[in-house]
């Protein structure tokens, strides 16, 4: 696939998210960049307190960002924007929260909690609409319309899920953050949680973000995929082109913890375990290069030097 | 190799036609349906089951966990002679939990006292079973924590469990698990709230420390996949019942029972991109009514008529391996499993020559 005819839906420029007091700030994401584009589903990756989440919240605007913009088809979605724009976006950008547990308002019915967008930027709606959209949220997640009238108690971990997904639907989205969606789930309900993500992005032309820590996961639904590691990306590629290749040790460190289901490929494997400080910054500069077509890797000239090699044999 | 050193050790506990219930606003919910299991002295053994399998009720039942509502209906836990599905007494209790058998849980965020030090809850635990005092409990927490790899212990035991990681948290967890060297160390879901690559250094610790302390562990998870690497034997369990064990070779490239295939099936690992994952439908079975035939058969695409009113017996694969399903019967029609299950089967053929 070419990218030059692809179209491109979200961009990141050059983002900069600080926490902390401005005396002592916190760089949780440091200058980040990257397209996604419109149908695929891309993947970040990296283990907790990378920053992969902060970036989805930084794209739909829970977190303020302090450097660099965000660009929705072509038009800037960061910063102050036009009140118009701004409930444009809200209806456009939705995200899916990792833990299904706390991600539901346990005081409210499951009708509320899905429409409570609705109430929010499409107020002209009737009643009988707003249920009508509800209904079809629920179907189309694979729950029961009369779930509308229940408690989230009521609801296994997978269908509370569920429900999360369907709040998302409803406000008919066009870009999908999906943070971390299923690691809190049983192996057996994940499977049918991907599924379902899968189905809803091939009827509904979805474009997925998705937050993970684990890469067995983003094998299998991702197209392309970004590791990012202490607010830095350090490799993206498509993601069959990172299995194959994994060229930076740290992406290297997260593809060899990932656990075999075969007990004698398990046992002979090696685990590389990523230390920062192999990398010697002080002189040579890491830079960001497109070391083959679609896969890009941060490093010093000594470093890329290395990864030709390896990629050449 | 590791069946040998299995089948030869002696049995330290052993667990025969377990049943536990629970009652639940005046109904009964049977959650553990006549158990029997050896555990072999220095083994590792994975209980691998969806949530409410009851494989976390089965081992709680060890060390007498069960909640205020539930009840050991029936069946023995022997364990040094002694019967501990038998005990009444919190006295009796004390003398098993923490010294004989210890556990760690799931989640490391909320298994940890967030007002003490982490020096004085490992030290707790010394206190009271070694009775130890002073400099020497000292001592013995700082051993602790370089144990379990906690870099400059000095400084780390007079912290509060908010500094450390989740992954250290872990490792804290598992110190108070060791500090009284048991002979049996339950993990319940050891590593499903941390990251993968913490996930790899905790299960490499619990290796570790089983090989130095000569452990009996027991691992309790929902996915299959990570125990591969930990595990020597696996007991699959559904609907309060084993329905397959065997050994880790046995269980990941022979697995006989439906259920084992259908675990196997939805591990994203063995899925192919483009294509629908394998999942299992519908859900596990209401275990307040009482479950006719194999639990798994309305679940179960290859389930045979009698799946639904006989409960299968186990039938013997090898002397380690067996399963709980009317597929081995020799009457039974040849049903093949799943095409990536066999895949996984011919690898483990090439390289393991069985």
């Amino acid at each position: 696939m070419g990218n030059e005819n692809r179209e491109v839906l979200l961009s990141v420029r050059d983002m900069v998210v600080d926490f902390g007091s401005r005396r002592d700030p916190f760089r949780a994401v440091d200058h980040v960049s990257f397209d996604v584009y419109k149908g695929e589903t891309f993947g970040l990756v990296g283990e907790s307190g990378s920053g992969k989440t902060t970036i989805g919240r930084a794209i739909i605007r829970i977190n303020p960002i302090s450097g660099g913009e965000v660009l929705y088809r072509g038009e800037r979605i960061s910063g102050k924007i036009s009140r118009e724009k701004d409930r444009e976006v809200t209806r456009k950008i939705q995200m899916i929260f990792q833990d299904p547990m706390a991600s539901l308002n346990e005081r409210a019915k499951v009708d509320y909690i899905i429409s409570e967008g609705l109430y929010n930027v499409q107020k002209d709606l009737t009643e009988a609409q707003r249920r009508e959209r509800v209904e079809r949220a629920l179907t189309a997640v694979g729950l029961l319309p009369e779930f509308a009238s229940r408690f989230p108690h009521e609801f296994s971990g997978g269908q509370r899920q569920r429900i999360g997904i369907a709040r998302a639907l409803i406000m008919g989205p066009e870009f999908i953050i999906a943070d971390e969606p299923i690691s809190a789930l049983d192996v057996s309900i994940r499977a049918q949680v991907l599924n379902l993500l899968a189905r809803l992005q091939k009827e509904r032309d979805l474009t997925y973000l998705f937050v993970a820590h684990d890469l067995s996961v983003m094998r299998f639904i991702t197209d392309r995929i970004a590791v990012i590691h202490k607010g830095v990306i350090v490799e993206l590629s498509e993601t069959e082109k990172l299995f194959a290749h994994p060229l930076h040790p740290y992406t290297r460190a997260l593809l060899s913890a990932i656990p075999l289901p075969d007990p004698i490929r398990e046992r002979e494997k090696k685990l590389e375990v990523y230390d920062p400080g192999c990398h010697d910054y002080t002189v040579d500069k890491p830079e960001w290069v497109e070391i083959e077509p679609e896969h890009f890797v941060r490093g010093n000239r000594a470093e890329l030097e290395e990864y030709r090699r390896k990629l050449a044999e | 190799m590791a069946e040998a050193t299995v089948t030869a050790a002696p049995v330290i506990l052993s667990v025969r036609d377990l049943d536990v219930k629970f009652n639940l606003r005046g109904r009964v919910l049977s959650a553990i349906r006549g158990i029997s299991l050896d555990l072999y002295q220095g083994e590792s053994l994975a209980i691998v089951g969806e949530s409410g399998s009851g494989k976390s009720v089965f081992t709680k039942t060890f060390m007498g966990l069960l909640d205020q509502n539930g009840e050991i209906a029936g069946g023995q836990i022997l364990y040094n002679g002694q019967d501990l599905a038998a005990f009444k007494t919190e006295k009796q209790w004390r003398a098993i939990r923490g010294k004989e058998i210890a556990m760690v849980l799931q989640d490391p965020m909320t298994s940890l006292n967030p007002l003490k030090t982490v020096g004085s809850q490992i030290g707790e635990a010394i206190a009271i079973h070694q009775g130890l005092r002073g400099s020497a409990l000292r001592d013995k927490v700082l051993e602790c924590l370089s144990d379990v790899g906690i870099p400059d212990p000095e400084s780390r035991r007079k912290q509060y469990p908010h500094e450390f990681s989740g992954g250290m948290r872990q490792r804290v967890v598992i110190a108070i698990a060791v500090a009284c060297r048991p002979k049996i160390l339950i993990c319940d879901e050891p590593t499903t709230a941390l990251d993968v690559t913490i996930q790899a250094q905790i299960l490499d610790l619990l290796k570790n420390l089983k090989k130095k302390y000569d452990l009996t562990t027991i691992y309790i998870t929902h996915d299959l996949g990570v125990v591969a690497n930990v595990a020597d034997r696996i007991a699959v369990m559904y609907a309060g019942d084993i329905v397959e064990i065997g050994s880790c070779e046995e269980v990941f490239y022979t697995p006989k029972h439906p259920y084992t295939w259908a675990l196997l099936s939805s591990l994203p690992q063995l899925g192919i991109k483009g294509q629908e994952l394998y999942s299992i439908q519908g859900a596990p079975p209401n275990l307040f009514t009482e479950v006719k035939g194999d639990a798994f058969a309305p679940r179960n695409p290859h389930a045979l008529k009698i799946d639904f009113v006989e409960r299968p017996p186990y039938f013997e694969v090898s002397p380690t391996h067996k399963a709980r399903t009317w597929l081995l019967d020799p009457r039974a029609p040849q049903v093949e499993p799943p095409e990536h299950i066999r895949d996984l089967q011919k690898e483990g053929v090439r390289r393991y020559g069985k």
